[in-house]
């Protein structure tokens, strides 16, 4: 059973509490983009074993999305954090590296 | 004008606790910012209840003000005054942006009581009820089996539990089914294990 930490109402939900949002950190591309980059945004999505971002909603709870860091494969959850933010925060990723050393956002230092 | 009535007219079931619907009160949801000073007045003002921190109730007489979200407060009162209740905090509102709407109507809520009431609970809901983590004065919003609820303690032994008044009937379904004879866990209602 996976168990997230709402970063909002700091209740530990499990999994059956939640609503799966999918991939975190997309960029969207909406009209005016390239039909390439809106094929990719509608529809390619990662898909790791390892290091991943997801997004949930704490929908039996306070009703939040958050955002949270897991590794797909062993489920350990490196952190969860609030939405407000377009790339994992630098305390996310110092935890993950932690954990997994070496590994890179996107494959970027 | 037509009389209330509440969802199961205030159903009774007597088992390893009481399970009890404990008919009509006044709901009202007020969403905004709950740092901001109007916000706060307006419902603390018109409950006459002081204001809770995250994941808090706090309680007097028939009023209560429960945390539901960092931007939510769900406020009780009686159901022949929620009328006034929110006339007076749309008043304290003034230009405020935030949100009262009155959902007495939508809601239903349940009492559960007796030494087993935590065993009760913690059949149907995936959240910790263990003493240590919930005691009287917290709220948790989570999931009885299928649907969604609130829950709080009102002292060690009886439990407020509200629902939508839509699946009032599964609601109290479970809960008599939770609460039957011969289905008692003794997970916090045994004794505690003296060491001999």
């Amino acid at each position: 059973m996976l168990i997230l930490t709402c970063p909002y109402c700091g209740i530990e939900a499990d999994e059956t509490e939640l609503a799966s949002g999918g991939e975190a950190h997309l960029t969207r591309h909406g009209p005016g983009t390239s039909e390439d980059d809106f094929s990719n945004y509608l529809f390619t999505r990662q898909n790791p074993l390892g290091v991943h971002f997801e997004r949930w909603r704490h929908a039996h709870g306070c009703g939040k999305w958050f955002h949270a860091a897991r590794d797909t494969g062993t489920l350990e959850v490196f952190a969860t954090y609030p939405a407000q933010t377009a790339e994992p925060p630098k305390t996310v990723c110092d935890a993950i590296r932690k954990r997994r050393p070496g590994w890179t956002w996107q494959g970027t230092a | 004008m037509s009389e209330p009535v509440s969802a199961l007219n205030h159903a009774g079931f007597d088992g390893l606790a009481k399970v009890t619907e404990c008919g009509l009160h006044g709901m009202i949801t007020l969403r905004g910012d709950l740092a901001a000073r109007a916000v706060k007045a307006a419902a603390t003002g018109a409950s006459g209840v002081k204001m809770p921190g995250p994941n808090e109730v706090q309680s007097k007489g028939d009023n209560a003000l429960c945390w539901m979200s960092p931007d939510e407060l769900l406020v009780i009162c009686d159901y022949k005054d929620v009328r006034q209740v929110l006339d007076k905090m749309h008043k304290s509102l003034g230009a405020a942006h935030a949100l009262a709407v009155d959902m007495s109507d939508a809601r239903t809520m349940f009492c559960v009581t007796g030494s087993s009431a935590r065993d009760v609970m913690a059949k149907l809901t995936p959240a910790d009820l263990s003493p240590a983590t919930f005691g009287p004065g917290q709220i948790r919003r989570s999931r009885l089996a299928q649907i969604p609820a609130a829950f709080w303690l009102e002292d060690d032994q009886s439990f407020r539990i509200i629902c939508f008044r839509s699946v009032a009937q599964y609601a109290f379904d479970l809960l008599c089914t939770a609460a039957g004879a011969g289905s008692d866990v003794g997970y916090f209602s045994a004794a505690p294990i003296r060491p001999t």
